[in-house]
């Protein structure tokens, strides 16, 4: 059981959204995210004021998934996720101790599993 | 300049016009407005510039050769260069009114600059801001001077007796005719028809809608020149036909989703000033009321109908004006009244010919719009890349355009200009 958290642009959520639904990927969370990753600052003037914006929106993907559909999983980041320029964001996974799914009580692989509804 | 001996100027009317002319100049900020709210976050900054690209590309060419163009007599399809560079444009009075033609002047430019900022609806969230700048300059002369010549400034529909009070030609169909070639020629954003493309501020919609709207009081109210009944009636009807408007489009979005919509409601005050504009002075009030309950359904119709098909036409310049407009100068050449108007009566009240004129400028107007904007951006695409690259829509057009963002935090925002202060950075004292 592994958690994947991927950093991606933001304007390639909507293509990484579908590329996990096609892999079969159905629980995910995600959030608006800051950060830093090597791409080049964008420079913008306010007034007399100029100032390189450090920061870039990214959106963090976080998908807890059983150790089989980890390659899946990372596959179909990738692929929604590239655009092949600096700042395309990164993968990250990480072993996952225990998962509770909350309404039910299931643990670990259980909990990560989707229902087939 | 001094008014010659006998041409008398009214203060009442001056003051009025002087008042009428800065409201529909705050029409064109509004516009921004409500055009920045439905477009995403990103490219709030841009859209909203394109109508303050209006206030300076359009007045500047309006002084230059615009007005005369349009006001200047010249012949039925186009007016002369007799008042370009602002000749002979001083205190003495408009012909037909009796306020300066400065003033006159500027009234006439506030439109021409609202005007070319609402066919910016049609291009926004992808247009290069350079190639904008180039459009509008050139289309508030090519396009808006010539209609305008054609309605208001003694061109041929307006010698044949055609009626359009503030702008049904000039300014609604132009502009939303005009869109929709805009549309076709610079294509559709990079993700229409893909993706969910949402407004993102609904309350901007809506302030933007209520603020055109108390300008359109200046901008109907104002196309009488005066303080007179045709100002007087075009007033009164600029609050009527809105309100019904508004109502039905509350039903038909009840009829059509158990809902009643803010966007839809903003449309509607839009659509219902559109619908007024040209039977403004016109039409007694009951019919101004009939005209906005009436007028409602085909603009709805268009809305409903429009993202169902490829054009990105983004947002609704066609349905809120082009088609609202149409309505407006048809619907006057049933119902126009000379009981109230003192000039004609429409098929209703046995005058057939003047809906025959009405129906002549429902086709001529738009068949010119759409036909030279279309010509025009096919010659400026020549010239510039209208569009911008798949990469920047991404980014977004605030970005990639101007270097700003509307909703900046400043979290990483790393000082760049420092090094041009002097000696070291004053510490504030406590």
């Amino acid at each position: 059981m592994k958690l994947v958290t991927a950093i991606v642009r933001p304007e390639k959520v909507n293509d990484v959204l579908e590329a996990l639904y096609r892999a079969e990927v159905r629980g995910f969370s995600l959030s608006r995210v800051q950060g830093h990753g090597g791409e080049l600052d964008r420079v913008e003037t306010y007034r007399g004021t100029t100032v390189k914006m450090g920061l870039s929106e990214k959106v963090r993907f976080e998908v807890a998934v059983s150790d089989d559909f980890v390659q899946r999983t990372i596959d179909a980041l990738c692929a929604g996720g590239r655009t092949g320029e600096v700042g395309d964001g990164k993968i990250f996974v990480t072993p996952l101790e225990r998962a509770v799914r909350i309404r039910t009580g299931e643990t670990d692989e259980g909990a990560v599993t989707p229902l087939q509804a | 300049m001094s008014a010659p001996a006998g041409v008398m100027i009214s203060g009442a009317d001056t003051a009025w016009m002087l008042a009428a002319t800065a409201l529909v100049l705050l029409m064109t900020p509004a516009l921004g407005l409500f055009y920045a709210g439905l477009v995403r976050g990103k490219n709030t900054l841009n859209t909203f510039m394109m109508s303050i690209a209006a206030l300076a590309v359009a007045t500047v060419l309006w002084a230059l050769v615009g007005y005369s163009l349009a006001f200047d007599p010249g012949n039925g399809f186009i007016g002369g260069l007799g008042h370009a560079l602002l000749k002979g444009i001083g205190f003495a009075p408009r012909h037909g009114t009796h306020i300066p033609q400065l003033v006159f002047f500027a009234f006439q430019a506030t439109f021409c600059i609202v005007t070319t900022a609402l066919v910016s609806g049609a291009v926004v969230e992808r247009m290069r801001f350079s190639a904008l700048l180039v459009f509008s300059a050139s289309w508030s002369v090519l396009v808006y001077a010539v209609l305008a010549h054609w309605a208001f400034g003694g061109g041929w529909l307006q010698a044949h007796g055609t009626l359009d009070f503030a702008g049904g030609v000039p300014v609604e169909m132009g502009s939303g005719f005009s869109a929709l070639a805009a549309a076709l020629v610079v294509g559709a954003r990079k993700d229409y028809g893909r993706q969910a493309l949402l407004p993102h501020n609904t309350v901007y919609v809506l302030l933007g809608a209520g603020l055109l709207w108390f300008g359109w009081f200046g901008f109907n109210g104002g196309s009488g020149f005066g303080v007179g009944r045709p100002g007087v009636l075009a007033f009164t009807n600029t609050l009527l036909c809105p309100a019904c408007t508004l109502l039905v489009w509350f039903a038909l979005d009840l009829l059509r989703d158990r809902r009643i919509t803010a966007i839809g409601a903003a449309t509607a005050a839009i659509v219902g000033c559109v619908l007024i504009t040209p039977a403004a002075g016109y039409v007694s009030p009951g019919w101004a009321m009939a005209l906005g309950a009436l007028g409602a359904l085909p603009s709805y119709a268009v809305i409903v109908w429009r993202p169902r098909t490829r054009v990105d036409e983004t947002l609704d310049v066609l349905a809120a004006h082009g088609t609202a407009g149409l309505t407006g100068i048809l619907f006057l050449g049933f119902v126009a009244q000379r009981s109230w108007n003192g000039i004609s009566n429409g098929l209703l009240y046995g005058n057939a010919h003047q809906l025959g004129w009405q129906a002549l400028a429902a086709l001529a107007g738009p068949a010119y719009a759409f036909t030279a904007t279309l010509v025009l951006l096919r010659v400026i695409g020549f010239a510039l890349p209208l569009r911008a690259s798949a990469h920047e829509q991404a980014l977004g057009m605030d970005v990639t355009q101007h270097g700003e963002e509307a909703y900046v935090t400043g979290e990483g925002a790393i000082l760049v200009s420092t090094e041009v202060l002097e000696g070291p950075v004053p510490v504030a004292q406590p």
